[in-house]
């Protein structure tokens, strides 16, 4: 049975439409990310997932009930991570948890129990006491994700966990995830719109863009999925032949996309292919700082599917 | 059951969380007190208003009761405000949270803090020399009518707090809704001495009502009719806008 299925899902805000017929499921026990810029409609996916927005149309399954006809029933048996931390920030990391097993109705030892466990599991022992306005960034982050888990769901829902986190609270936070997914026997969605992080932490992944799903399947499958290998050519600072570059690298190649002050290709062979485009650029006039080729990343998969650099989307992306 | 529990929660760690501000606990005490010793200075040369009594501080102790619970209510949407910027309102709402509890433990919690103040104030009238003429029902009457002026105004302020959603918009409304309310009603000067046009307002405002039950009960302690009508209306309207903040919530909701 699919721990999550969404089908068609459709969402407008005003005049943005967040979601445009979104589709996608997920395997029980899985770890899946929904990986897109901001803007591209994984928060809100999410929302709909969680009950806490309806969609205008389509369906969504959770744990095997619909959210739209039994969302008490859907609450019970998820986990829900906010981008934003909800955290009660004048109460102690312990009372949050207790607070949160109790409106999923836990109480007495058992609810302590679970709690002591939970402290223990997410490193927040020593400072279960304190008052959580006192906390760090990552400390608050996995005090959420404790929160997420006291009722023991089936599926836990972490929307852009490692957001604002520094690197290395990242990196303690994608260990948690890994562990998580082993021990606590949980289907985790995952967003991000860290190519990395779900590169490293999901079994399968999703792209979003513009509100629907461009491409869905192992990051080795997508990867495998594009053929041949991506050329980077990169020319000095600001030098305006950038245009330059791309027209010569897309005659060539048949297709380039300008990122930064690289402009990107995938051709078959990549060794063959160089002295070919050098001497092309040369003939043009352009001048070139270096050139890279590579097998195809995540990221060339993210471009692929969208047409544009992630990298790029990504900065023009609303919230 | 499941929201009398939930709700039970919510007002246990609202309480909490304030006990945890030794600044909000002073003022709390400090404030009722401040204002019931300088309105009665200020006013003291007025002398007597009530029908039966010579001081102006047995007048006016019940007057502060119901403005203190009446601002406390109008204020605490305020709280409102804050969890939704923290973001805990969405954690509540993604887990199978009986949805009014949200609401409702906040207007408890704010009839619970006025009926805390009004006991405070009323220990504090006694030393002044205030007599509760109502003896241990006039006490009930005083202490409802201070409850239920918190929890009117309290769902009021939450609905405006969902709508608002900024503490800027929330200061504005209540500010230009609660300063009108309060000079338009017997809490500093007796009905006799008010203007027509202000007497005929008066008539309709909440506070009033609340003002009328808690003095009838302090000066007079007898007579009960008018004040078990006045209780009977507060609480009518206690519902209303109860209804109103829930409403405002499931627009909140809607808008997420």
């Amino acid at each position: 049975m699919d721990a999550i299925v969404a089908e068609e899902l459709r969402k407008s805000y005003k005049d943005v439409q967040a979601l445009d017929g979104l589709s996608f499921s997920v395997r029980n026990g899985e770890v899946f990310g929904l990986l897109g810029p901001n803007g591209a409609g994984k928060s809100t996916t999410v929302r709909v997932l969680t009950t806490l927005t309806h969609p205008d149309s389509g369906r969504a399954l959770v744990a095997g009930e619909d959210v739209a006809q039994h969302p008490n029933r859907v609450r019970r048996k998820i986990g829900y991570v906010a981008q934003d931390s909800g955290v009660d920030w004048e109460a102690t990391g312990r009372e949050n948890l207790l607070l949160q097993g109790r409106i999923h109705g836990m109480g007495g030892k058992h609810l302590r129990v679970r709690v002591d466990e939970l402290l223990e599991l997410v490193g927040l022992r020593d400072a279960a006491d304190r008052v959580a306005r006192g906390y760090s960034g990552g400390m608050k982050r996995r005090l959420d994700v404790a929160t997420g888990l006291v009722h023991r769901p089936s599926v836990l829902f972490l929307d852009e966990p490692t957001t604002g986190l520094d690197p290395e609270a990242r990196a303690a936070m994608w260990v948690e995830v890994e562990r998580l997914a082993a021990q606590e026997a949980l289907t985790i969605l995952l967003t991000t719109h860290y190519l990395e992080e779900a590169d490293r932490l999901a079994e399968r992944v999703a792209i979003v863009s513009q509100g629907r799903v461009v491409a869905e399947g192992t990051p080795d499958d997508l990867k495998r999925g594009l053929e041949g290998e991506s050329i980077t050519v990169e020319l000095p600072e600001a030098n305006g032949r950038l245009a330059d570059a791309e027209r010569v690298m897309a005659e060539i190649a048949g297709n380039a996309v300008v990122d930064g002050q690289q402009v990107r290709a995938r051709v078959p062979n990549g060794a063959q292919a160089i002295p070919t485009i050098l001497g092309a650029l040369d003939a043009a006039g352009v001048p070139v700082a270096s050139v890279t080729t590579a097998r195809p990343s995540l990221d060339d998969v993210y471009l692929h599917y969208t047409g544009r650099a992630f990298s790029e989307e990504d900065k023009e992306g609303g919230a | 059951m499941q929201l009398l529990r939930h709700t039970w929660w919510m007002v246990v760690r609202q309480a909490r969380n304030l006990g945890r501000e030794p600044i909000w606990i002073v003022m709390m005490i400090v404030q009722p007190m401040l204002w019931l010793l300088l309105y009665g200075q200020l006013f003291k040369r007025v002398g007597a208003q009530g029908p039966s009594t010579g001081s102006y501080i047995e007048f006016l102790t019940p007057g502060i009761v119901a403005m203190n619970s009446f601002f406390g209510g109008m204020w605490s949407g305020m709280a409102m405000i804050n969890d939704l910027d923290r973001h805990v309102i969405d954690r509540f709402l993604a887990a199978p949270t009986v949805r009014i509890a949200i609401v409702l433990s906040q207007v408890v919690r704010a009839g619970l803090t006025a009926v805390v103040q009004a006991c405070i104030l009323l220990l504090v009238g006694l030393a002044l020399g205030v007599r509760v003429h109502g003896g241990v029902l006039g006490w009930l009457i005083v202490l409802a009518a201070s409850a239920l002026l918190a929890a009117v105004f309290s769902g009021f302020s939450h609905g405006v707090a969902l709508l608002m959603r900024k503490q800027a918009s929330m200061i504005a409304v209540s500010n230009m809704i609660g300063m009108p309310l309060m000079f338009l009603s017997s809490i500093l000067v007796t009905v006799a001495l008010m203007p027509g046009w202000i007497r005929a307002f008066a008539k309709f405002n909440p506070v009033n009502w609340g003002t009328r039950a808690a003095r009838n009960a302090v000066l007079v302690g007898g007579d009960w009719g008018p004040t078990g009508v006045y209780l009977l209306l507060l609480l009518a309207l206690s519902g209303a806008t109860a209804i109103f903040a829930t409403w405002c919530f499931r627009a909140y909701q809607r808008s997420i």
